[in-house]
């Protein structure tokens, strides 16, 4: 143990090009390498798990055995050994919840040098007086994941107090299991794919939230993921649940330090909003990308699905895409409901040698129900970066709107830009929208703003900001800023 | 402030200016006037460091400092402000985004500290007003939609706020009607016609001359300075076209 995590530090100095690129030396505790029905026993056992969560894995781990991983991306994915990897790992000693000067300090290091606004030592050493002191619209409730496990989460006690309920999976299956059980799987059922399907069979941890009828949740709900152990893949499972008439906004940061070995990342979000209800939900993902040659870096192949259930339901995607080495993932809506609205908005960079395939699905399903995908792509170095995106309009969904937009913008000539749209209508009386532009940065944009007194560095991230803008300012505020300065740091180098 | 001796640029391995010689001193108006294809565009690009202008010969000093050897970003920090003739949209980026951006951008390189908020908005707001620009112009993205005359307008205000020694400005006048040129000489007097600073206008016409009194004019033909004079110059191009003046072609 401690050996690994010694040639994990110096891996990470040698490497220091990523700018968070370090890795805590935190004791681990892991599963036996290696995918079997005794992986998933020992996972549900570790977490101590009722017997229908265990079976409800091994169910998904059966079906996974006959699938085969999806080739229609516009990826060039390497084989991965799924034997060859860790599929639990535990910071050991979990301090109990609401202790939070418990906490391994080394953690809160880690967190610090991200920069993650937790408040870190300040915040999680005196969370009471905190809680009163802050001003209402800047609170953020975090339920810090670190590798799979949640090692701190604060504000409990006051969406307590207003009846929201934010927990950790793991601790949301023991203790709300009739919610948990009924919409586990709804909306990403566990065949759905091939990594939809692997992590529902060994997911290590996640967030549950429900909100209640009529709540408006108090402040903004965050959650940081981490991956920080060698050979660790990280399946995360997010279920978040919106009441009629509730409302809730949840902020998802990611960032992860420098490794060698390529990690893979599966994890499955499955929102649910029923009548009346708004559920926005908001990304800045930042994993290692791998180095200039494309060594190395995270595999995201993701499943996020909304499901608008109920009339007048709401939910909107908010992702600033600039890291992992391959990206597959479409953040997507089921407008179930009448007059429900699915929005994405979405900025993707891809530079040196990243693969990105992402987008959206705009599944329409119920009466007068509307949603805009507005899609930014920024390809440099020698990168991919693919929209793929589908707008369906079922048979019986009268009046349907969809307005679609894709913007790709090219830095140098040695990177791609692409748009895969499908539109498939059922009902003639919708109205489907599609416009897409290709640009790119050009000589002149470059020389007037360095004519005015900004580096070649600050006259791209300026620029590249100016395109992403639609996007960006759906951003809550704490992560507009961030995400602002992650476009410009993501490009640096990247023109000559 | 500004000696240019015998310089000599190409872009795109054509050789355009051949060998041109200038000295612009503090509290100085100098006007290039000159017809199309003399090298007007391409002296100011090459002052302003534009990628794609090499020097092949000559010198340039700002100050007394090399500005041939300064990116665009330094000359800019310099003191150097290039008026574009043909201003550059940039989409989602506010006006007052980019120049508070670029202001104190050159303040750090200068080492001074950067402007609040609050502090570049008075002054923004402020050279707006000077200049006839609407305050919501400046909340647009940059020349994003701008008319000809408005973009140039929006030069001057850039102009104002980063307030540099010497401005060079690059046919600022084309396309002006004539309350806009009313406005851009306004802008050029007021903010320009001071001891410490100087400018550089280039242009085709006579007109805004009218409105800027320069000290000197020159009159630029096949890359060199074929003749230089005072005011009364540009009042004899004008009446006589440029053909008559030695080294212009007919």
């Amino acid at each position: 143990m401690a050996t690994q995590n010694l040639e994990a530090i110096a891996a990470a100095e040698k490497l220091s090009t990523y700018e968070w690129g370090f890795s805590s030396d935190i004791e681990q505790e892991f599963a036996p390498k290696g995918l079997s029905e005794d992986t998933v026993r020992f996972i549900s056992a570790k977490k101590g798990e009722p017997a229908w969560m265990l079976d409800w894995r091994l169910k998904a781990y059966r079906l996974w055995l006959t699938m085969e991983a999806p080739d229609w991306a516009k990826l060039n994915v390497p084989p991965i050994d799924y034997q060859d990897a860790f599929y639990y790992a535990a910071p050991k000693a979990k301090p109990k919840l609401g202790s939070l000067d418990e906490v391994d300090p080394e953690i809160l290091r880690t967190y610090e040098k991200l920069g993650i606004p937790i408040k870190e030592q300040k915040l999680l050493a005196g969370v009471v007086e905190d809680t009163d002191a802050m001003p209402q619209g800047r609170r953020i409730a975090v339920d810090a994941v670190f590798d799979s496990v949640s090692v701190a989460t604060t504000f409990r006690a006051e969406l307590e107090r207003a009846g929201v309920i934010f927990r950790s999976i793991s601790e949301a299956i023991k203790e709300y299991p009739d919610l948990v059980r009924k919409w586990l799987g709804k909306v990403v059922p566990q065949h759905d794919n091939y990594f939809a399907t692997l992590n529902a069979a060994v997911f290590s941890d996640g967030t549950f939230v429900y909100i209640p009828e009529g709540v408006r949740c108090p402040m903004e709900l965050s959650t940081y993921f981490r991956i920080n152990a060698e050979n660790t893949g990280q399946f995360e499972r997010t279920l978040i649940i919106a009441d009629k008439g509730s409302h809730v906004s949840y902020l998802e940061g990611c960032t992860a330090p420098q490794r060698d070995e390529n990690q893979l990342h599966a994890a499955v979000v499955e929102l649910v909003a029923l009548d009346d209800a708004e559920i926005k939900y908001s990304t800045v993902q930042n994993w290692y990308p791998g180095d200039a040659e494309g060594k190395g870096g995270i595999y995201n192949f993701v499943t996020k699905r909304a499901l608008c259930q109920g009339k007048n339901s709401k939910v909107s995607w908010t992702q600033v895409e600039t890291g992992s080495a391959i990206t597959w993932k479409y953040p997507s809506c089921v407008l179930a409901g009448e007059n429900s609205v699915g929005e994405f908005y979405s900025v993707a960079v891809t530079t040196n040698r990243q693969q990105a395939d992402t987008g959206s699905k705009m599944i329409h399903l119920g009466k007068n129900s509307r949603s805009t995908i507005v899609s930014k792509g920024i390809s440099a170095g020698r990168s991919d970066n693919t929209y793929r995106g589908l707008v369906r309009v079922g048979p019986t969904a009268e009046n349907v709107r969809n307005f679609t937009q894709c913007d790709s913008l090219l830095l140098g000539d040695q990177c791609g830009a692409h748009t895969v749209p499908y539109i498939e209508v059922g009902n003639p009386s919708a109205q489907i929208e599609h416009e897409a532009t290709t640009s790119k940065i050009s000589d002149d944009q470059l020389f007037y703003a360095m004519q005015r007194g900004l580096d070649a560095e600050a006259a791209v991230a300026l620029i590249v900001n100016g395109f992403a803008r639609e996007v960006l300012k759906q951003l809550p505020m704490e992560f507009a800023v961030e995400a602002q300065k992650l476009l410009g740091i993501s490009l640096e180098g990247s023109v000559g | 402030m500004l000696n240019i001796t015998n310089l000599h640029a190409e872009t795109a391995g054509k050789a355009i200016l051949k060998g041109i010689t200038l000295a612009i001193n503090p509290g100085e108006i100098h006007a290039i006037m000159g017809p199309n294809g003399a090298g007007k565009s391409t002296l100011a690009y090459t002052l302003g460091g534009r990628p794609g202008y090499e020097v092949t010969a000559g010198s340039a000093t700002f100050d007394g400092a090399d500005l041939l050897e300064m990116e665009p970003h330094e000359r800019a920090a310099a003191g150097l402000f290039l008026g574009f003739q043909y201003p550059v949209e940039i989409p989602g980026v506010s006006n007052l985004q980019f120049l508070r951006e670029a202001l104190n951008a050159q303040r750090k390189q200068r080492g001074e500290e950067p402007l609040s908020g609050a502090e570049f908005i008075k002054i923004a707001r402020a050279e707006a007003t000077s200049l006839g620009l609407d305050h919501e112009m400046l909340k647009r993205p940059v020349n994003v939609g701008f008319s000809g005359g408005e973009k140039k307008r929006n030069e001057m205000v850039q102009m104002g706020i980063i307030a540099p020694k010497l401005a060079i400005l690059d046919e600022t006048d084309s396309g002006l009607d004539i309350d806009a040129l009313k406005a851009v000489g306004h802008g050029i007097n007021t903010i320009m016609r001071k001891p410490d600073k100087a400018v550089l206008l280039i242009t085709h016409y006579q007109r805004l001359l009218d409105y800027v009194k320069p000290d000197f004019v020159h009159v630029l033909a096949d890359g060199r300075i074929v003749r230089s004079g005072g005011a009364e110059l540009a009042h004899e191009l004008e009446r006589e076209g440029y053909v008559g003046i030695d080294g212009v072609a007919a």
